[in-house]
């Protein structure tokens, strides 16, 4: 879980999302529809994006979980986050932890995305505040920016990202998605 | 004026970090110690007697701490109108109505109960198209409407009948003019009903308070109104009411109003005062919470063979639902602003807003005037090509101009911006006059289209607003309002305001994000594209008491005269004299001389804005001044059709809006291109449909579309005129609904110049379009 082990017995019919949410206190992941309609609840699991909202908690077991909350490293800001603030790809931004998941995604399959492949990986991600046009940019910017490691902007204390992000080293590698929307 | 520092400027949005880590709270990410949570049991039916509701299984199940009904509740709500219960009682008006509430220590456990809750009903005939309910013969959905509580002197119900509001717009005189005109037609154009789709459902929990007082934490747009309401209906002072508003996403005036907070707390009551949070579902957020109304419309133009019009005469009928709530003011509004923003001499316009048993209306983004602006502005353009004259054209010869006055007699001058310049701009943007391009296969066809817009803050004569700033230790500035940053940026512009104003750095100025009744100070509601400019004017005032208070601070300890100081980078300092200036930090707290005598306090400024000059309309003429301010604009599409799926694709749109000051570039945009995608969504992708019984039929993402990252138009080109409106702060007006309104209608032109098939009736889908060429390209039968 963002790189650290994490230890729980879980009903069975315990969703990823209500997991992360109820028993992680990771409640930077959001629930819009809670059928897998909106891509609101995006996270990685082996890499790869997937709406919490459709996977048991149990399908992670063994599994590497990335959360909005593990995107921040060491105090500062990913490139793809300052390029979200810098676009102004954010309003009131319900979506925009789910949204950075699945470019997370995109760009751990695709380093050097097209156009259209950006579009296809964030279609599924809904958004009503924004009309999109400023997160497909900070998608195409922090693509071209990811060679640069995190610099610049900090963020406010080492525990802003919530229990999962402390010290937190993404760990085990990634195995690529094979599509681009939402698994 | 001096030369602006900070506004003006593309300054990020200071809760950006927040939002892109995770940390931003919205209200179900707080979790108080002992919340329980709810859940609601809806009507199937339309409308149907409740029987006898069986509360016995439900109140069975483990972890199930209370069950309340509407008999439990004898409370009625509203904002204009107090038609509605907290929860169906006796009767149910519309499929999604909440007959019932659990609240339990899981939501699973409340939702199990849910199911168990035995309800018999007893249906009752239903009406469902407003235009049958205006008939004699219709079934009432309120037979008690008499009765009502109402905001007298501005709505008015007509008892007896399915009518919450009829608003009149008279001058001059429209039939004469009409007879008299050259050129006549009448139109009849119609919008249904749909969703405002926050991504973020309604959300509240309530935690009830010893001694008959509450807390509330709720995902709402208007704190003050939400405690305000909360006060009339359960006979509660103000005080006893405390409402907290965190992070919200999104609202788009489905969060303007009262919301699930009644409920919340009365299950929290019914609970011993543990706390309770209750969240839509967004199968309930389609189906319970409000939409925006439908609307049908039919309306006559009357024009001399020259392209003068020379009157305008419309019958607006709005479908409700089944309660009143933003949707009577919603008919009020557009009525005053029904007839686009042309220079008309004679004019008569009806707006009836009319009970249906369908989900109720509410305020959406635009306050009715997209729905009225798809009927005018297409009509505009049939009058136009009536007459042989471009559509440009046309309306340059008709929009309102320095001498005009508005249909409700408001004289309009250059304060109010330009709307000329506007249309001009749009149409530049996309080329208009040349021929489309080629189209990019033999069976897309091109058009291009235009349409006028405009909106004005509907909101009562009365409304006012505050602001406080405080300096802190260090000198940098707080920021207090109430009124709620929900994405569209207005807190970021505040801080730029404040900024500007007490000659401090950007990031010196902070805002406070929570929203609290009990510590934030009053505003109306966040709607109607005011908050820059009333916010914007509190700020600046709160700031200039900052200032004085500083100076008079500054001018004891330096012994000089206050009048002499200037305050500037942080610093106080005579004009003369700026090396002997005092940091705002050794003045925040009131200053200390070296030998240790103290003058002066901590600084808080207060600031106030009421809106000024607005009267109530006349009753049977609709004439008086409305509007603070009016904000125009236009935009011109160019899009492609596919004739073989009817699927339309918008090549380009241009939007110019008179923004009269742009505060702040980026986030402008933001505005301008979010409010363009979802007026598009409004176009060609959205509307409720019922099945014959009234039941919503696409309450959900896959049966219900609205835009996605695929559906943007390949261009889209913000252009914001900056001709400056008195009174705005630094010139400004509100442009945060505006991108929306009217973007269905230049789509419809277009595809109108593409197809030469009149379209009437929104979305314009693929199945609607293709429909159309179908029946357009059919053999016709031979006819004598």
């Amino acid at each position: 879980m963002n790189g650290r082990l994490e230890t729980a017995t879980v009903p069975a019919g315990m969703t990823l999302l209500e997991f992360l949410r109820g028993r992680l206190c990771l409640v930077g992941t959001k629930e819009g529809c809670g059928i897998g309609e909106c891509g609101a609840c995006t996270v990685l699991l082996d890499g790869k994006p997937v709406t919490a909202c459709l996977v048991l908690a149990v399908e992670a077991d063994g599994g590497a979980v990335d959360t909005i909350e593990g995107e921040a490293r060491d105090g500062e800001l990913s490139a793809l986050q300052k390029a979200f603030i810098e676009a102004g790809a954010i309003q009131c931004g319900f979506c925009t932890p789910g949204m950075i998941m699945s470019a997370r995604g995109l760009l751990r399959r695709i380093p050097n995305p097209t156009d259209d492949e950006i579009v296809e990986a964030m279609a599924g991600n809904l958004c009503r505040c924004t009309g999109y046009e400023a997160i497909l940019e900070a998608v195409r910017v922090a693509a071209q920016a990811k060679a640069v490691p995190h610099a610049g902007q900090m963020v406010a204390g080492q525990s802003a990202g919530g229990s999962g992000s402390q010290g937190g080293r993404l760990s085990s590698p990634r195995v690529p998605g094979e599509g681009g929307g939402r698994g | 004026m001096a030369e602006l520092r900070v506004v003006g400027q593309p300054v990020p949005r200071e809760d950006a970090v927040d939002k892109v880590t995770g940390a931003a709270r919205y209200t179900t990410d707080l979790a108080l110690p002992g919340t329980l949570r709810a859940a609601i049991l809806t009507s199937p039916h339309a409308s149907a007697r409740i029987v006898r509701i069986d509360t016995s299984a439900a109140l069975a199940v483990p972890g199930v701490r209370a069950v309340l009904t509407g008999a439990d509740l004898d409370i009625r709500l509203g904002l204009y109108l107090r038609d509605k219960r907290i929860l169906a009682r006796d009767v149910v008006r519309y499929q999604g109505e909440a007959v019932a509430a659990v609240a339990a220590d899981t939501l699973d456990a409340a939702r199990e109960a849910c199911h168990l809750l035995r309800v018999e009903y007893q249906e009752l005939p239903a009406v469902f198209d407003p235009r049958d309910a205006r008939k004699p013969e219709a079934p009432l959905v309120h037979p008690d409407l008499a009765t009502y509580d109402h905001m007298r002197g501005v709505f008015f119900p007509k008892a007896g009948t399915n009518i919450a509001h009829h608003q009149k717009v008279r001058k001059g005189d429209s039939a004469a003019a009409l007879a008299a005109s050259d050129v006549c037609l009448e139109v009849s154009f119609d919008n249904p009903p749909v969703q405002h789709v926050p991504m973020e459902t309604h959300a509240a929990i309530a935690h009830a308070l010893p001694g008959g007082r509450v807390e509330v934490w709720t995902s709402s747009q208007s704190p003050y109104t939400v405690r305000h309401l909360l006060a009339l209906a359960f006979g509660m002072p103000h005080a006893a009411i405390r409402v907290h508003v965190p992070h919200v996403g999104g609202g788009f005036g489905g969060k303007a109003g009262l919301g699930l907070e009644p409920l919340a707390y009365v299950l929290s009551r019914a609970c011993g005062g543990r706390p309770v949070e209750i969240a839509m579902t967004r199968e309930e957020e389609f189906n319970t919470t409000p939409s925006r109304q439908g609307l049908y419309s039919t309306i006559r133009l009357g024009a001399t063979r020259d392209g003068r019009l020379t009157a305008l005469e419309a019958e607006y009928v709005w479908d409700a639902g089944a309660y009143a709530d933003y949707g009577v003011n919603v008919g009020r509004a557009a009525a005053y602003s029904g007839a686009g923003p042309y220079a008309l001499d004679h004019c008569s316009i009806d707006s009836y807003v009319v009970y249906t048993n369908k989900v109720y209306g509410t305020a959406y983004r635009g306050f009715g005037h997209l729905e009225v602006l798809w009927g005018v502005e297409r009509a505009m353009d049939r009058m136009a090509r009536a007459l042989g004259l471009d559509p440009v054209e046309f309306r340059r010869r008709n929009l309102l101009r320095e001498g005009a006055t508005t249909i409700t007699g408001e004289p309009f001058t250059n304060g109010h911006g330009k709307p000329i310049e506007c249309l001009e701009a749009a149409a530049e943007a996309i080329g208009w006059g040349r021929r489309p391009s080629a189209p990019s296969a033999p069976h897309k066809v091109r058009g291009k289209g235009v349409a006028m817009l405009h909106k004005a803050p509907a909101m009562p004569t009365y409304t006012s607003c505050a602001a406080i700033v405080k300096l802190d230790e260090d000198g940098a500035a707080d920021v207090l309002v109430s009124g709620v940053d929900y994405g569209q940026g207005t807190y970021t512009v505040l801080r730029q305001v404040a900024a500007e104003e007490l000659g401090l750095p950007i990031d010196k100025v902070h805002i406070t994000w929570e929203c609290d009744t009990a510590m934030t100070p009053y505003d109306w509601q966040t709607v109607a594209s005011r908050f820059a400019y009333m916010g914007g004017n509190a700020v600046i005032e709160a700031c200039a008491d900052c200032l004085c208070q500083l100076r008079a601070v500054a001018a004891g300890a330096l012994g000089v005269p206050a009048d002499g100081l200037v305050c500037r980078d942080g610093k106080v300092f005579p004009r003369q004299d700026p090396a002997r200036g005092i940091a705002y930090k050794d003045l925040a707290l009131g200053y200390t001389f070296p030998n240790g005598n103290s003058i002066g306090g901590p600084v808080i400024g207060h600031g106030r804005y009421i809106a000024t000059g607005l009267t109530n309309l006349d009753p049977e003429t609709g004439q008086g001044r409305p509007a603070q301010f009016w904000t125009y604009g236009a935009h011109a599409v160019e899009i492609e059709v596919d004739t073989e799926t009817g699927e339309i694709e918008v090549l380009r749109i241009a939007t110019a809006l008179d923004a009269g000051k742009v505060l702040n570039p980026l986030l402008c945009r933001g505005q301008v291109v979010g409010g363009i995608v979802q007026g598009l969504g409004s176009a060609v992708l959205e509307g409720f449909r019922f099945d014959d019984k009234g039941r919503l039929l696409n309450p959900n993402f896959v049966d219900y579309k609205i835009p996605t990252a695929k559906d943007l138009p390949r261009e889209i080109v913000p252009i914001l005129l900056e001709n400056p409106q008195p009174g705005g702060p630094y010139g400004a007006r509100g442009v945060a609904e505006h991108p929306m309104i009217s973007v269905p209608s230049a789509i419809g032109n277009a595809l109108r110049d593409a197809l030469g098939i009149e379209f009437e009736s929104l979305p314009l889908s693929s199945e609607r379009v293709l429909e159309k060429i179908l029946v357009a390209r059919a053999p016709r039968p031979d006819t004598p």
